[in-house]
């Protein structure tokens, strides 16, 4: 065990630093997608509700690692064969847009439950003083509504994180894929996972405790405001 | 007639209003003038709230005209956020905004819609919240207060937008007996000070005692309407008998 850190430690942590790299920015992009596609499924137009519902189902009923494959193999191959595109994906590319698309899915669908979760009342309110829809909505209703998202979010960041694992399949060299590496030359498959594990542990309890913080200084900020 | 010199500050034209195939409002007319105070009775489902709700545009109307100060608020070109801002209204359930303390509650509409300056419109509030008796409630949030508080609370940031018209949606129905009559209170004086008012309300004893007009609503048209003393206490459409029967004996 201690072998394989001094040997291989350094490798695993700069494994790590490209899983995290890999969530910051799945996680980033997925928030914009999350913002937009949740605010689609709560405004008062069929054809926004539409669009926003189709890419939550689509995404939440393709498992990840179909959806890997799908834009990393499949679409250049598609884009290069029918259209002569010559693009390529770098792993890191298609990881960041599977990973976006997915995290943002689950995002919209967490951003709609809290915005529907605020009583109605609240923004009749705002409307009968003759705000408009988006001052409402902003003032009012999503203070209200993020408060009550940020564990759901926490718990999505979570799993972003953890979905990068999936992406080992399309050889971004993530904490995942260096460990079989390590494992395809030491044969420690016990010793190796185990770090691995300890590892994704160590990076998900230090989340957990910053966002911790993070909820308990917004529900200071509510007594004060 | 006197009337037709009074000037009408909400005139209502044969209003309907369906959700989906059920229609629950189905031809209501009537005006109400300047400095007027309407109260609406009527079995609950009878469509009172809704008519109300219509009047600045929370629900929109399916046929008809509703016209305000002169504004059809159906008509797709006038700006309902302007018209709202003359018309307060005062919920069932209070609704004031929870992530915000008393004063902002009252000073958010008016600094957002540019209606007044942060300093102006806090003199304004305190102002307000001093006619509601609650001034030394500003710094509060809304859920440390009680009901009765909460709802005086609502009333004053209406008033801060300085409204022509107040619309009053059932306001002392969620609340506890002893806490009534604190806020009809605030609202007689509103109503002694002039305010043109609609109140949706089971309260008939303040009916009686403010109301310039009585309707009586049920399923979903205007069956009887006068002055207080005719319509409570004279009632000649036996529905208003029977609802008044069945309100007034406990």
């Amino acid at each position: 065990m201690a072998q394989i850190i001094t040997v291989y430690g350094m490798l695993l942590l700069k494994a790590m630093g490209q899983t995290l790299l890999l969530a910051l920015l799945g996680l980033a992009f997925g928030c914009v997608l999350g913002i937009v596609f949740g605010m689609l499924s709560v405004v008062k137009n069929k054809a926004c509700n539409i669009i926003s519902s189709i890419y939550v189902n689509v995404i939440r009923g393709v498992p990840m690692i179909v959806l890997a494959m799908f834009v990393y193999f499949g679409v250049p191959y598609a884009l290069n064969n029918f259209f002569h595109a010559g693009m390529t994906l770098t792993a890191l590319q298609a990881g960041t847009i599977c990973l976006a698309l997915n995290c943002g899915a689950y995002m919209s669908e967490i951003i709609r439950a809290g915005i529907q979760s605020i009583d109605v009342g609240q923004m009749e309110a705002a409307r009968s003083l003759g705000l408009t829809y988006w001052r409402g909505m902003f003032r009012v209703v999503l203070p209200q509504a993020i408060r009550n998202m940020i564990p759901s979010i926490v718990n999505q960041f979570i799993i972003t994180l953890k979905d990068t694992s999936i992406l080992s399949v399309i050889g971004f060299p993530e904490l995942v894929n260096k460990a079989q590496n390590v494992i395809a030359i030491t044969f420690k498959s016990f010793q190796v996972w185990l770090i691995v594990g300890i590892m994704y542990l160590i990076v998900i309890l230090l989340m957990q405790q910053v966002a911790k913080a993070l909820e308990r200084r917004l529900n200071r900020g509510r007594r004060r405001a | 007639m006197v009337e037709e010199e009074r000037n009408v500050k909400i005139h209502v034209e044969n209003l309907h209003k369906s959700y989906g195939k059920s229609e629950v409002i189905k031809g209501i007319s009537t005006d109400v003038y300047e400095g007027e105070v309407v109260v609406v009775i009527g079995p609950s489902g009878s469509g009172k709230s809704t008519f109300l709700r219509c009047l600045n545009g929370l629900e929109e109307i399916t046929s008809g005209k509703v016209i305000v100060d002169g504004h059809n608020i159906a008509d797709k070109k006038e700006n309902i956020n302007k018209i709202r801002e003359n018309v307060g209204m005062v919920f069932q359930h209070f609704n004031l905004f929870a992530n915000m303390n008393v004063l902002r509650n009252l000073t958010l509409a008016p600094v957002d819609l540019k209606k007044a300056t942060k300093e102006q419109a806090k003199e304004t509030a305190i102002e307000m919240l001093g006619r509601v008796g609650l001034a030394e409630k500003a710094d509060e949030l809304p859920e440390n207060l009680s009901g009765g508080q909460k709802q005086r609370v609502a009333i004053a940031r209406a008033l801060c937008m300085k409204p022509d018209i107040m619309l009053f949606d059932e306001p002392t129905s969620a609340l506890d007996p002893e806490m009534i009559g604190e806020v009809l209170q605030v609202m007689k004086q509103l109503a002694a000070d002039g305010m043109t008012m609609v109140i949706v309300t089971h309260e008939m004893g303040f009916a009686m005692e403010v109301a310039d007009r009585v309707l009586f609503v049920d399923a979903g048209i205007i069956m009887e309407e006068g002055t207080p003393e005719e319509v409570l206490k004279y009632p000649q459409n036996p529905r208003t008998q029977d609802f008044l029967s069945k309100v007034l004996e406990i």
